[in-house]
């Protein structure tokens, strides 16, 4: 059988080879096409290719969907994460992307080291006062559409750490997220949970509502003039970028 | 069975008269610490009365700088030992004016005061005379205030910049146009950084220039925490999160030992055991992971090596779980004891740890033949990263890092607690004071490590059923008297972790101040990378493993 087909392949290629020679590249003759291995393939002894998919779709290879619903699985199927780790809950989520728990098997396990290569963003710990400009800017540079998940207590509210004078309440503070994932830290199997939820979400056509921060990134000028400001002038520049805490408005 | 005990012979032993004696009329008054005798002495003075402790006495390590303010007055503390004999200490005690706190710095004589004494200015406010770099180290330059202070306003707004970091070298290369620098940002978020630390780099060419590790992303403010936490149960989830790399229960034993030795308590031996083999798995999960990230940082394998350590790792954990019911955050110690007894069936659970003591010497043997036999390891850490012997105790560097270049120095030996002492090991040494030779000293711990926990387990096994006491009998509040002072150390993963703490007969500590090894350790990175490539610069703070949570608490 196997002998036969190859056949039929060596035969395939020679007419085609005539055709073009005959300046009839587009004209191929229906019956000579290679059947038995079609036949082979529909009844089902040679199932390279018949996945369940193929089997619903028919013997036509073709799927009608609307393209944005197509990028949106498409993006779920493939999340590019962002090497960023902060705090504890960055050793969770190395054992998360490591043997054992393994995050590559749901197609979100590449981290990358640059932002601008990636499109997830995980929050792994404590935000605080010097690192979320910080944080804000490595988002800023991550191109759209990028989702973020929040990692652990300490990026919901602050977690164990939410009446230090330096700690940020929250990473919503600071940028949109997505998904939260609690725990302080949240095992690598919860967190995973939270992957595949974010996944879900996209696919659906879902993301996180775009709100104005509490805290955003502006030039130093632009900052109402008030006595802290006055007591910086000296030391900041007018164009400096600067974030200003309001610690009496935080939750 | 036990530990073989330092050759101290040659390290004279001094009484508090004796140093009172040696330091003469330098000192105004006497206080009693429970750890050491203090000495107070005047804030212009503190030069002459280190260098004269350090050069007569031969206290050569400044373990600690403790910062605190007093209704009417500020304080620092310079807590000093030996690294010859680590029961040996002193308090020097320093008042400063309340108006006007200006105290003199101790960088003279030991460079560890540098970092100490900066973070004192920017978390309590007291100015230190002749500082080489008087400025903020773990809070913005721009933050106003200073929150550890009496009269700190939580509560107001504050402004902090985003903006380019200037090339300090910058004004020296326009003065005289033959060099050319380029000023290089590594960090706070990348992969060789460990966490979210920024590291200042000026090269010339390949070659490092100038190198300033820049820290304070990760100032979760635990020593503010602590403070405003009860000692009975509230304070003991902190540390956990102080050395988040699974060495949750050595910090654990860090506060559980001050803790204790301040409320006089009590541990039952059974769970000094319990104790000591906890501590000695949290050492082994964390040596793993420093493995691992090395590996990271050397030849940047993020699949064979750094997937074998986690392995490791799991297996610890596994067992830490079972023991403990927490992968990462135990929270198992409590004053006294233990939280709870081994878990049911024991034989499951000693069957889980041998299993896992059986396959290691196998897997140390997978890490040899990859890492420490391999050429290009080889190449790239022998004889890179030199911390001479000397330099390493002026910084105060401790743990592996001062073991890889020779320092004999290991509290679980020197400064005995738990039951450490009545356990057969060694105190593993390594004398390349290379990037390679603190590799060695990790993998060596491991090994002895593994030793201790096995003689715990055959300790475990055989005790008597109804002599299982896990817990002391402990008071459902305490409350040391008012004023009690005192500072304690054990050995952490990384080095030495002091806690220092002072009652003032509520039952909150008045002041928590934590010494971490990764920030005396981390101090000497510029020390190590000066002069060198920068790939050995990054081969070097992958050496120091650091955790930044620890050094920016």
């Amino acid at each position: 059988m196997d002998n036969e087909s190859a056949g039929f392949g060596a035969k395939d290629r020679e007419t085609e080879h005539m055709s073009s020679d005959n300046q009839q590249p587009f004209v191929t003759d229906s019956s000579n096409v290679a059947t038995d291995t079609r036949e082979a393939r529909l009844a089902g002894q040679d199932d390279r290719f018949n996945s369940r998919l193929r089997e619903a779709f028919g013997s036509s290879p073709f799927i009608l969907t609307k393209f944005d619903k197509f990028m949106n699985w498409v993006r779920g199927s493939s999340m590019f994460m962002l090497q960023f780790g902060i705090a504890c809950c960055s050793i969770e989520m190395m054992h998360t992307y490591a043997v054992k728990h393994d995050l590559d098997r749901f197609g979100a396990g590449v981290p990358r080291a640059s932002p601008r290569q990636a499109d997830v963003i995980i929050i792994p710990g404590t935000i605080v006062s010097k690192f979320a400009p910080r944080m804000k800017r490595v988002y800023d540079q991550m191109p759209e559409p990028k989702f973020v998940i929040g990692m652990g207590s300490c990026t919901i509210s602050g977690g164990p750490f939410q009446e230090g004078y330096n700690v940020v309440k929250g990473a919503e503070e600071v940028i949109p997220v997505d998904i939260h994932v609690p725990g302080c830290p949240p095992r690598p199997e919860a967190l995973i949970y939270g992957v595949a939820k974010l996944q879900e979400r996209i696919s659906n056509g879902e993301s996180a509502p775009v709100v104005v921060k509490p805290y955003e990134l502006e030039q130093f000028g632009d900052l109402e003039r008030d006595e802290i400001v006055d007591q910086l002038s000296k030391e900041i520049d007018t164009e400096d970028l600067v974030m200003r805490y309001n610690w009496a408005d935080s939750p | 069975m036990s530990v073989e005990l330092p050759d101290t012979t040659g390290v004279a032993e001094q009484s508090p008269e004796e140093i009172a004696d040696l330091l003469g009329d330098l000192v105004i008054g006497r206080e009693e610490h429970l750890n050491a005798p203090g000495f107070v002495i005047k804030p212009d003075t503190v030069v002459e009365t280190l260098k004269r402790l350090r050069d007569d006495a031969g206290f050569d390590h400044l373990s600690c700088v403790t910062a605190q303010e007093y209704e009417d007055r500020f304080e620092s503390i310079y807590h000093l030992t030996k690294f010859d004999d680590r029961t040996q200490e002193v308090s020097i005690v320093v008042p400063a004016d309340k108006e006007n706190p200006v105290s003199q710095s101790a960088n003279e004589v030991f460079r560890t005061a540098d970092w100490h004494e900066r973070e004192a200015y920017d978390l309590v406010g007291i100015n230190y005379d002749e500082h080489p770099d008087h400025r903020r180290i773990l809070l913005p330059e721009t933050w106003q205030g200073h929150p550890l202070g009496k009269d700190y306003d939580q509560d107001q707004p504050q402004v902090v910049p985003l903006r380019e970091h200037q090339n300090p070298l910058l004004e020296d290369q326009q003065a005289d146009n033959q060099s050319e620098t380029m000023y290089l940002n590594i960090g706070p978020h990348h992969p060789a950084t460990h966490g979210v630390l920024h590291i200042k780099a000026v090269l010339d060419g390949e070659q490092v220039v100038d190198l300033e590790p820049d820290i304070g992303y990760l100032h979760r403010c635990e020593e503010q925490m602590c403070q405003s936490s009860t000692y009975r149960y509230q304070i003991m989830p902190y540390p956990d999160r102080w050395d988040y790399i699974s060495a949750g229960l050595l910090n654990e034993w860090a506060y559980a030992r001050v803790a204790e030795d301040m409320a006089d308590i009590e541990v039952p031996e059974y769970a000094q055991i319990i104790r000591t083999m906890g501590a000695e798995l949290c050492r082994m999960a964390a040596h793993f992971l420093a493995l691992g990230t090395f590996a990271l940082d050397i030849y940047g394998d993020f699949t064979a090596l750094f997937m074998y350590s986690i392995r490791d790792r799991e297996k610890v954990q596994n067992i830490l779980e079972d023991l403990t019911g927490q992968r990462l955050m135990f929270n198992y110690f409590r004053l006294g004891g233990v939280v709870w007894d081994l878990p049911e069936p024991r034989e499951d659970f000693f069957e889980n740890v041998r299993d896992f003591l059986d396959e290691l010497p196998t897997a140390l043997e997978e890490y040899h033949d990859m890492m420490t036999s391999n050429e290009i390891l080889q190449m790239r850490t022998v004889g890179t990263g030199v911390l001479p012997p000397e330099v390493a105790k002026s910084y105060g560097a401790t743990g592996p890092v001062a073991r890889g270049s020779g320092v004999d120095y290991d509290l679980r030996r020197d400064d005995p607690y738990g039951y450490y002492e009545n356990l057969d090991w060694d105190v593993v040494t390594e004398d390349g004071c290379d990037n390679y030779s603190r590799l060695l000293v990790r993998m060596r711990e491991v090994e002895q490590s593994a030793k201790i926990v096995e003689q715990c387990i055959d300790l475990l096994e055989d005790w008597p059923e109804d002599e299982r006491n896990i817990q002391a009998n402990v008071p459902r509040t305490i409350k040391p008297d008012d004023d009690t002072e005192i500072y304690r150390a054990v050995e952490g993963a990384k080095g030495e972790l002091g806690i220092y703490m002072r009652a003032d007969g509520t039952e909150k500590p008045a002041r928590f101040k934590i010494r971490s090894p990764c920030f005396s350790n981390l101090q000497t990175l510029p020390e190590m990378s000066n002069g060198e490539y920068v790939p050995d610069a990054i081969a070097s703070l992958g050496s120091l493993d650091i955790v930044l949570g620890e050094v920016d608490r």
